[in-house]
């Protein structure tokens, strides 16, 4: 694998970027590998890369049924942070952030990770109380999270209203400075690349039919359009599709699927310099290094497995970013879209063992996964490696459904009284 | 006139000239003409930079699909639109036009050091680089990406303009109004269906309105379009110029913007700038058109190369000569007719460069008649001219001499793509047509059909007949039931044409058109800077290298290169990249593929879709009967959900704390009113309404009398508190239930779904009587005496009525229901009265109160006093993870009930863990200090981070009643720490200590509720 730096640019420059090697290959499948990945996102391709260089497992294969890299890992809204309240998730998505600040350099691929800041804006008393409670316990955990008044919000982003007279004024605001976004693509591409190198077979267009057990009950491999492909163990990460997925295995997973919109507008000069998140009026917004506000939409209120969804949700949003940012009124949306989101009861994911022995499974992220991408599969790698669960996974078991020791985020949030 | 004007025709009106400004240039036009073509008839051809590059770009299209000519469109006072394609903004007297992506000026851009880089700069260049040192992503690389990147500027001030929304049912909704649409919405409103017809320019007619020849039913097309349009207007058909139908939804759903002022120089001050309709339509008919592509020759970026049929329109419709010598580049027949066309005004054809061995055809023979000359198996190699184009090289295909032709404007066609934007939006199945060389629309997913250019139909006559049938077939399959199946577009028979007596455009020999793949490419070697997505500087070269570096999906390469991702989202660009990739993989090009249709069309304003949606329009404001009241006393409100709350009555000189110290001490000592209305309030009725209220609560609810109320818990599946509150039995199947402010519409939504999916046998109906009744508390220990006087036909004596019971009769004259219930842990009443006497009571109690020192509360006087008492708040104490054993309310378990919703959740093992959080009181040791909510708590803390946390403070006041602060807290295993010291970190790094006590501060006996 040639390194990427200024200078190999420079020198491919001279002979025309006629030399550059492919960032990797398209191999036909071999009969079997030690491990199996199905689903070549983010998470998976991030699973591969991990269990090749961490854990010396390189008889790997990720079987994508369509394009790396192509569902909610390029579909996502492309924010990182941290700041979670739960001590389990605070954890894992620290971990992760960890994970982003070095990523650049670990995969010799610029991921574009920028630490612009996340500010999550109260506008009620009680979202005073919630969004202190995460600073309390995010300083406690070790993570960066600060309270703002409205003037300081307004001084952190200047298109920001905090005028008294909008239907929900600014009360405040948490802000994670580490938090941030990132290029979605490059993700996907640098760990595809690395594991690639390390000699993971990632093949694309390649749909996994069946999951085949073993008279032991144990998995044995998958059918796949492309044919029966042997494995030792096998990892699904197929987010929006884990339960089909899984049901091939004869496994139920307490998971129900809903479409998750996002659009964009048209490219702008810089205007907007970190990420906002608004729970209570559903609006979350970005700018893009191209130029575009990012703007996060709602799900649907049924599940559907269409990557499309109403235009309601939409506007909805949009209701909201023209009320917060009222400047924004006259911007063009440019382009909407959906993906599949996986839901767990508690909204928090499932990443480790199943009942079927040798089958693991990575999943329900629900509508914030892609800031976990680099700790998903560092945990699940080491997970799938040592055929027990990383500690910092061991609490997103799927029996926690059993056992009721649920990790709820979004609990925290409710609004009562 | 300027020089460039044609003497006479087209559509503009030369009787009325307009004056606009472009980058501070002033120029006229006339009335009709777009910004684009006024400026072409200035003989400006620079009009814009491009985003990666920095080169200059002029006028490539003529329509939506223009990638190059983005301007920004200032109004001023906020009015300000970046990136507008200037082929759509029509001109109005004092437009003004700014350029874009270019310092200081549009001629001289220093960003122009881009293009001399450009080496470095190839796709995805960005992803190798940047990496080191770390920090200089963020601080250095990123800011110089993002400064250089991005087009136009965003407003900087509030848009004041207003926006409308309507909702719109039709038969039949025809979107595009050129020949096949108009002929369309004609077919379908003559059958009889109600009829939408909507196209985004502001003039019907579409490709007609630059075919000055063409006759459709022996009349000329202008005369078609105008009795066409009346016959629609006699039958109540709506059309809708300058709407732009922008994105197709589930279930026939399509979303219009319509666009109202922006073309005005002096808007009304009561118009809406747009408006948006929300269409269900029961048959949709696309009549989109087509859109031609350019070709991928080297230096292909030029100002002064354009689209052929866009030339044409310049010159038909505009009256507008685009130059005055021109090279033609073709690998199609349609590009003749612009040729023929522009001989006609006088522009000189210096050749026309045809990549196809033979061009077989009329339109081919008549170039020729006309004399010109036509070089068959051309290409075109190269062209020169910095900010207009001056002349190209041609050379045969294959190779051989070149020849230098000069030139001031070259126009491209390299054949035509169907807009089959909305019905692959619809989730329709596109179909690859080999001879087409083009997607057409294949098997349809909801009720819509295709027809004309859109699906590939490209010749007048044709374009016509698929109209009427598909506006025929549209109109019977609306008059038919809903459920009949969606049709198969791409196998409509065949539509008889009416008379016709020429071809239109874009021609008729499509055909025959060379789709071998790179079209003029020269096959050998990759060409230098031949530039596939204009806007975002995507060339030949920068699609090969995605292709080199293992990019296989369309998808990747469109990500790697950004093809087909500018504001034009490929419409010019997509099927020549598709091309490109498939040829190079030697695939087929359907094998490849294509990229998936987004909405919106072009893209469509944030305020349009937002609506009225702003300020309290934003959502709903809920204000309670006893509103105005609060609010001419002086209450300070809080946001609760939808609701506004009366937080706290200050009085002259008083801060919150001291307003709400004395509206405890009156509550405690005397007497307080409280508006209570916010409550949910739901009606559960019917035989059954004890055995539903059994399974969704956690209480027993059988044996409750009539007449008495039970505090009710209500959890979620998993075990949860979802929801309490108080519910009265009015009769053996009548309940009055109450909710949390919050928690209504959540609880009311959770029981209809439990009884409509889980229990449908049981008899029960459920009514949302929030909104219905106006509830006044009264609380303190002189709540009866303020209130005995004005009861009618209740005894309230003490033991008539005791705590937690509810009677019927009449307070001040109103109906109402009278519950003894008390959230302070004060003797209590909470009178329910219809909504429409609340104000009334509220203030005939308050009347009756003075007597008793009787003083209105709002929301945080209600916190503290029944934090006092420890009585907790959902969504405070509890948070969704908490069960009713953490609060100490098991004892609102029936124990012996077979089952309620829940239930089996709080037999799992982790419900039973002693270190599971519970509430606890914590009562600093400094009794001045109030600890703050959301703060954690910790045994240590002085402990290494991550530190160990035990749980959280869930509420913390200042109690007068007890002269000092209280808190609660959810303490891990905290029942059993009573007594311990635990401390409270603040975020300075200093930690506050607090001891465990009992949740209860206040009366723990309760001996005051029963005053």
């Amino acid at each position: 694998m040639s390194r990427y730096s200024i200078f190999s640019l420079a020198r491919n420059a001279l002979s025309g970027h006629r030399n550059w090697p492919r960032q990797w290959r398209s191999p036909e499948p071999r009969r079997e590998y030690d491990v199996v990945i199905v689903g070549a996102g983010g998470h998976g391709l991030a699973t591969a890369y991990y269990l090749a260089k961490e854990h010396r497992i390189q008889s790997v294969a990720v079987l994508e049924k369509g394009w790396l890299g192509g569902g909610n890992t390029g579909r996502n809204t492309t924010i990182i942070r941290s700041n979670y309240l739960q001590d389990e998730s605070a954890a894992i998505y620290e971990h992760a952030l960890k994970l982003w600040e070095g990523l650049s350099a670990e995969l010799n691929y610029n991921v574009m990770y920028s630490p612009r800041g996340v500010m999550m804006l109260a506008h009620s008393v009680h979202d005073n109380q919630v969004l202190k409670r995460h600073i309390y316990a995010n300083r406690l955990n070790g993570i960066d999270n600060e309270w703002l008044s409205p003037e300081e919000a307004k001084r952190f982003c200047p298109p920001l209203n905090i005028g008294r007279n909008i239907r929900y004024p600014v009360t405040g605001a948490a802000l994670q400075r580490r938090g941030g976004t990132a290029r979605h693509d490059a993700v996907a591409w640098g760990y595809a690349r690395g594991a690639d190198g390390m000699g993971v077979d990632i093949i694309e267009n390649c749909e996994v039919t069946g999951l085949r057990r073993g008279a032991d009950g144990a998995v044995t491999g998958c059918d796949t359009t492309r044919g029966f492909i042997g494995a030792k163990k096998v990892a699904v990460v197929a987010a929006g599709h884990t339960s089909v997925v899984m049901a091939m295995a004869g496994v139920r997973m307490p998971i129900e699927s809903y479409p998750l919109q996002a659009l964009v507008s048209e490219p702008v000069k810089p205007v907007f310099p970190c990420v906002v998140m608004s729970n209570s009026v559903h609006a979350y917004i970005s700018q893009s290094d191209k130029g575009e506000l990012v703007i996060g939409a709602g799900t649907d209120a049924y599940v559907s497995y269409s990557q499309n969804g109403g235009l309601h949700v939409a506007e909805h949003t949009l209701d909201a970013i023209c009320e917060l940012f009222p400047e924004f009124r006259r911007m063009r949306m440019l382009r909407n879209w959906g993906g599949i989101v996986d839901v767990t009861p508690d909204r928090s994911p499932i990443i480790g063992l199943t009942p079927v022995a040798g089958l693991y499974v990575n999943c329900g992220w629900g509508t914030g996964g892609f800031k976990a991408t680099p700790g998903s599969g560092h945990v699940f790698a080491a997970t799938v490696a040592r055929g027990e669960p990383h500690p910092i996974a061991a609490p997103f078991t799927l029996d926690r459904f059993r056992t009721g020791r649920l990790i709820d985020e979004a609990a925290a949030a409710a609004v009562a009284h | 006139m300027t020089p460039f004007r044609t003497p006479a025709g087209g559509r503009i009106d030369r009787g009325k000239p307009i004056r606009f400004t472009f980058d501070g240039m002033a120029y006229t036009g006339q009335a009709g003409d777009t910004l684009a073509s006024a400026l072409l008839a200035n003989g400006v051809h620079l009009v814009g930079r491009s985003f990666k590059y920095h080169r200059p770009r002029g006028i490539v299209a003529a329509g939506a699909e223009e990638p190059n000519a983005l301007v920004t469109v200032d109004r001023g006072g906020g009015r300000e639109v970046p990136n507008l394609r200037a082929t759509q903004v029509e001109i109005y007297e004092g437009l003004t036009a700014i350029s874009q992506n270019r310092w200081p000026s549009l001629k001289r851009d220093l960003g122009a050091v881009n293009d001399l880089l450009s080496p470095l700069f190839p796709a995805g260049f960005y992803y190798k680089t940047f990496k080191w040192p770390r920090s200089f992503w963020a601080k250095v690389y990123e800011p110089a990406i993002r400064r250089s990147a991005g087009l136009g500027r965003a407003p900087k001030a509030p848009d004041p303009d207003r926006y409308a929304q309507l909702y719109a049912h039709c038969d039949v909704l025809v979107i595009g109004g050129g020949p096949t649409g108009i002929a369309a919405a004609l077919a379908a409103a003559e059958a009889g269906a109600r009829v939408i017809l909507c196209d985004e320019q502001p003039e019907f007619g579409g490709s007609l309105l630059h075919d000055p020849g063409a006759t459709i039913d022996g009349k000329a097309a202008t005369e078609w379009i105008a009795e066409s349009l009346a016959a629609l207007g006699r039958r109540d058909a709506v059309v809708l110029p300058r709407t732009t139908g922008f994105g197709y939804f589930a279930h026939n759903f399509v979303g219009l913007a319509e666009r109202i002022t922006d073309h005005l120089a002096a808007p009304g001050a009561r118009q809406p700038r747009e408006r948006l309709w929300q269409v269900r339509a029961k048959e949709v008919v696309l009549a989109a058109g087509a859109i031609e592509r350019p070709l991928a020759f080297p230096q292909n970026d030029r100002p002064g190369i354009m689209l052929a049929e866009a030339a044409r329109t310049y010159l038909n419709r505009y009256g507008v000569r685009p130059g005055t010598r021109a090279v033609v580049i073709t690998d199609g027949d349609s590009a003749y007719r612009a040729a023929l066309d522009l001989a006609a005004a006088g522009i000189a054809i210096a050749a026309i460069a045809d990549t196809r061995a033979a061009p077989p055809g009329p339109l081919v023979d008549a170039a020729r008649a006309a004399g010109i000359v036509v070089h068959p198996a051309t290409t075109i190699i190269g062209t020169e001219g910095r900010r207009r184009v001056h002349s190209a090289r041609l050379a045969p295909v294959g190779g051989g001499p070149e020849d230098h032709v000069s030139c001031d404007l070259i126009l491209m066609s390299g054949g035509w793509t169907p807009a089959v934007h909305l019905f692959s939006q619809s989730r329709g199945k596109l179909r690859y047509d080999e001879a087409l060389g083009a997607f057409v629309p294949g098997t349809s997913a909801q009720r819509e059909r295709s027809a004309g250019g859109c699906r590939g139909t490209y010749e007048l006559d044709a374009c016509i007949g698929e109209g009427h049938a598909a506006g025929r077939e549209a109109a019977a399959a609306a008059r038919r039931s809903p459920a009949v199946s969606a049709t198969v577009s791409g196998d409509a028979p065949a539509a008889p044409l009416p008379g016709g007596e020429r071809s239109s455009q874009p021609g008729d020999a499509e055909r025959g058109r060379d789709v071998a793949g790179e079209g003029a490419l020269p096959r050998r070697k990759i060409p230098k800077r031949a530039f596939v997505d204009f806007q975002n500087d995507v060339t030949v070269k920068d699609l090969a290298l995605a292709l080199r570096e293992g990019f296989r999906s369309i998808e990747h390469v469109k990500r790697y290169t950004t093809t087909g991702m500018a504001t034009d989202q490929g419409k010019t660009s997509n099927m020549t990249a598709l091309e490109f990739v498939a040829t190079s993989l030697g695939k087929a090009v359907p094998a490849v593929g294509t990229t998936t249709f987004r909405q919106p069309y072009t893209p469509v304003t944030f305020g349009v879709i937002a609506g009225a949606a702003r300020g309290d329009l934003f959502e709903p404001v809920r204000r309670t009967p006893i509103h105005s009241w609060a609010a001419e006393n002086g209450a300070v409100f809080e946001d609760v959900g939808l609701w506004k709350r009366a937080w706290y009555f200050p009085k002259a000189g008083e801060d919150m704390h001291e307003a709400v110290a004395r509206e405890c001490r009156a509550v405690r000592e005397g007497a307080g009113i409280f508006d209570a209305s916010t409550l949910g309030k739901i009606e559960v009725v019917g035989p059954d309404a004890a055995e539903f209220m059994n399974r969704l609560y956690t209480n027993a609810w059988t044996k409750l009398e009539p007449g008495r109320c039970r505090y009710g818990l209500m959890l979620t599946e998993a075990g949860f508190i979802m929801d309490d509150g108080v519910v009265g039995r009015l009769a053996p199947d009548r309940f009055h239930v109450t909710t949390t402010t919050g928690g209504a519409p959540r609880v009311l939504h959770h029981m209809e779904d439990y009884l409509q999916t889980e229990f449908p046998d049981l008899k029960v109906w459920l009514t949302s009587t929030t909104e219905q009744w106006a509830v006044i508390a009264v609380q303190g220990p002189k709540a009866r005496d303020v209130i005995v006087s004005l009861v009618d036909g209740i005894d309230i004596a003490r033991d008539a009525m005791p705590h937690m019971s509810v009677r019927l009769g009449k307070v001040a004259g109103v109906p109402a229901r009278l519950f003894r219930v008390s959230f302070t842990g004060e003797l209590g009443f909470e009178i329910n009265v219809p909504a429409r006497h609340g104000r009334a009571v509220w203030e005939a109690v308050h009347a009756a109160g003075q007597a008793h020192g009787i003083a209105p509360y709002g929301t945080e006087t209600m916190h503290v006093l029944r934090a006092e008492k420890g009585y907790i708040i959902v969504g405070q104490e509890s948070d969704g993870t908490v069960i009713p054993a953490d609060l100490g309310l098991d004892g609102m378990i029936g124990k012996t009930k077979p089952d309620f919703v829940g239930k089996r959740s709080l037999a799992r093992p982790d419900m039973q863990l002693a270190d599971r959080k519970q509430l606890v009181g914590l009562l600093a040791t400094d009794p001045k200090v109030t600890l703050e909510e959301g703060a954690q708590v910790v045994e240590d803390p002085n402990a290494p981070v991550p530190m160990r946390m035990l749980g959280h403070v869930t509420s913390s006041y200042a109690s007068a009643a007890l002269g000092r602060s209280i808190a609660l807290a959810l303490v891990s295993g905290g029942r059993a720490r009573k007594g311990m010291k635990l401390f409270v970190p603040a975020l300075d790094g200093t930690a506050q200590e607090a001891t465990v006590t009992d949740p209860v501060f206040y009366d723990p006996e309760g001996k005051r509720l029963d005053g």
